[in-house]
């Protein structure tokens, strides 16, 4: 039996995903990299396999019952992405490849509209996919690039949102929970500050919306982003919102097929939202795929998921406090990252020996190389957890660190 | 396994580790995906290296590598450190490396062979 202290059946659950019954070397697999990217569920591996046995079709320009009925699967999928994030209809909602492509194609298309000299506002504690688009487009365009610092804990400085948010800065672009530090950033409350300063509020939500309820309208967002692999889902396939407004104001980001309405030799009109921005033949299993992850999740209902990220983050927290020798970073309320070294020994010797027992973490500088720098780390260990997890894995991941410092005999 | 007693013994009490003032030139290698950092000194004469240091953090793989090669390279001529191969660091370590550990292994070869380009190339007449 399980011990857990969850009111979902984690048992039942750890059932829906193959994966979890594999041993490596030899050990049952303990899977903790959840934040670089989720198992999936059999009804999302099975989803995707019926549309290819069944109706595999190019979507909306085929004029047969193929085709209708793969555009009304992927059109649906659009649907229940907007109801999960509470946006107002699936014409806020963009299929992307993944996070990193949402931002870049919010980047490019919001840039092309800024003057000399405006400001952009990123974090320290941003992923490489919320910081070189901006980055490089500012060196490009002659933009400002301004960092909000992190405190001590690891969570946004007040005073430093203040200073970096003003009526200078024309998009604030931030996390909504950091992939190292597990931060919960206040994304209501900066978007608020940004609103009041006529800047946008753009989310990278990569790390939030697998793990939390979200509301878009809640949080004001302008923008927010995330990938349907961290959540369930396929690779291949992401999400961008957008408000209504925004979106139809916007140039497209790729030209070519079914984003056009009308095509001359003089000109082209765009298609309607979301298509608009949907260029070329989509991938049409992985947007049904995320359709039957996001069913999957809205089953068990997001608070429980929160619920029991932040059961498994606490023990984990707890028994890894126990440990001699171990440095946690980031602050006590966290999603469910935690990331960690152990004394001086290398994250990638300690990643390598929990290999060999079957646990999977990961390890390095986790695409956020500003925020090692301000860490004074090479690199960290990181752990994160999803809801098929156990306190049982965590147990046999925290035998494993005892493993690695008896290996280094430290 | 990869964490043999001999890597850990090279990582935990590296060789010919520190600097040397006057070496004849020195280099330095950084892996950015680990955060491994070697930077090795080298003093050649007659074209021979008569003594090496080496200097860095990091993995225990790429820290173990750097130590065991400043063993082996002693005394060797120039010519002949510009053979060693991938191979040779394979052999010198004897533990099965995945090809993502194999960056951190060979960390210790590139600062070794760089530093003799730039010998060659700015610094030898």
């Amino acid at each position: 039996m399980l011990s857990t202290k969850t009111i979902l059946d984690i048992e039942s659950i750890r059932k829906d995903f193959p994966i979890l019954q594999r041993r490596v070397h030899g050990k049952p697999l303990v899977y903790f990299d959840n934040a670089a990217t989720s198992q999936k569920p059999k009804q999302v591996i099975e989803a995707m396999e019926f549309y290819y046995k069944n109706y595999n079709a190019n979507i909306h320009r085929s004029i047969h019952e193929l085709g209708e009925e793969a555009t009304a699967k992927f059109e649906e999928a659009h649907g229940k992405i907007a109801d999960f994030i509470k946006a107002d209809s699936y014409q806020n909602i963009i299929f992307t490849k993944n996070t990193t492509e949402s931002l870049n194609l919010v980047a490019y298309s919001l840039t092309a509209g800024l003057k000399k000299g405006d400001e952009i506002a990123v974090s320290q504690m941003e992923h490489h996919s919320n910081f070189v688009p901006w980055q490089q487009l500012a060196k490009q365009r002659g933009l400002k690039l301004k960092f909000i610092k992190i405190d001590d804990e690891g969570k946004l400085d007040g005073e430093s949102i203040r200073e970096n948010i003003t009526k200078k800065t024309k998009i604030v672009s931030l996390t909504h929970v950091s992939n190292v530090l597990g931060t919960i950033n206040p994304i209501g409350e900066i978007a608020k500050i940004a609103h009041e300063n006529d800047a946008l509020m753009v989310v990278d939500g990569a790390q939030a919306a697998p793990h939390m309820p979200i509301d878009v309208k809640k949080l004001d967002a302008d923008f927010y982003a995330f990938s349907g692999h961290k959540m369930l889902g396929p690779t291949g396939i992401g999400v961008l919102y957008g408000k209504k407004e925004l979106l139809e104001s916007m140039q497209p980001f790729l030209y070519g097929g079914e984003m056009i309405r009308e095509v001359t030799f003089d000109g082209t009109s765009f298609n309607e939202l979301p298509w608009k921005f949907e260029a070329g033949t989509m991938n049409i299993a992985e947007g049904v795929g995320l359709g039957v992850a996001i069913d999957y999740l809205t089953k068990i209902g997001m608070n429980h998921v929160q619920g029991r990220d932040k059961e498994l983050v606490s023990y984990a927290v707890e028994k890894l406090s126990e440990v001699d020798g171990v440095t946690i970073y980031g602050p006590k309320e966290r999603g469910a990252v935690v990331s960690f070294n152990v004394d001086n020994i290398h994250a990638h010797d300690v990643a390598q020996i929990l290999d060999s027992e079957g646990v999977a973490i990961r390890a390095g500088h986790h695409c956020c190389m500003p925020l090692m720098s301000v860490l004074k780390v090479p690199a960290t260990a990181r752990a994160s957890f999803y809801l098929y997890n156990t306190e049982q894995e965590i147990d046999a991941f925290i035998n494993g660190i005892h493993k690695v410092k008896n290996v280094f005999g430290v | 396994m990869m964490y043999q007693e001999n890597i850990l013994d090279h990582y935990k009490s590296p060789r010919n580790f520190g600097k040397i003032d006057k070496a004849s030139v020195h280099h330095h290698e950084y892996n950015p995906l680990c955060g491994d950092e070697i930077e090795m000194f080298l003093v050649i004469e007659d074209k021979k290296i008569v003594d090496v240091k080496f200097n860095g953090h990091g993995c225990a793989i790429s820290q173990a590598s750097a130590s065991m090669l400043t063993e082996q390279i002693k005394g060797k001529s120039v010519e002949e450190l510009k053979k060693l191969t991938k191979e040779n660091i394979l052999e010198m370590l004897g533990i099965p490396l995945s090809p993502v550990r194999l960056k951190c292994a060979l960390l210790s070869l590139d600062t070794l062979k760089n530093s003799i380009l730039i010998y060659e190339k700015y610094i030898e007449r």
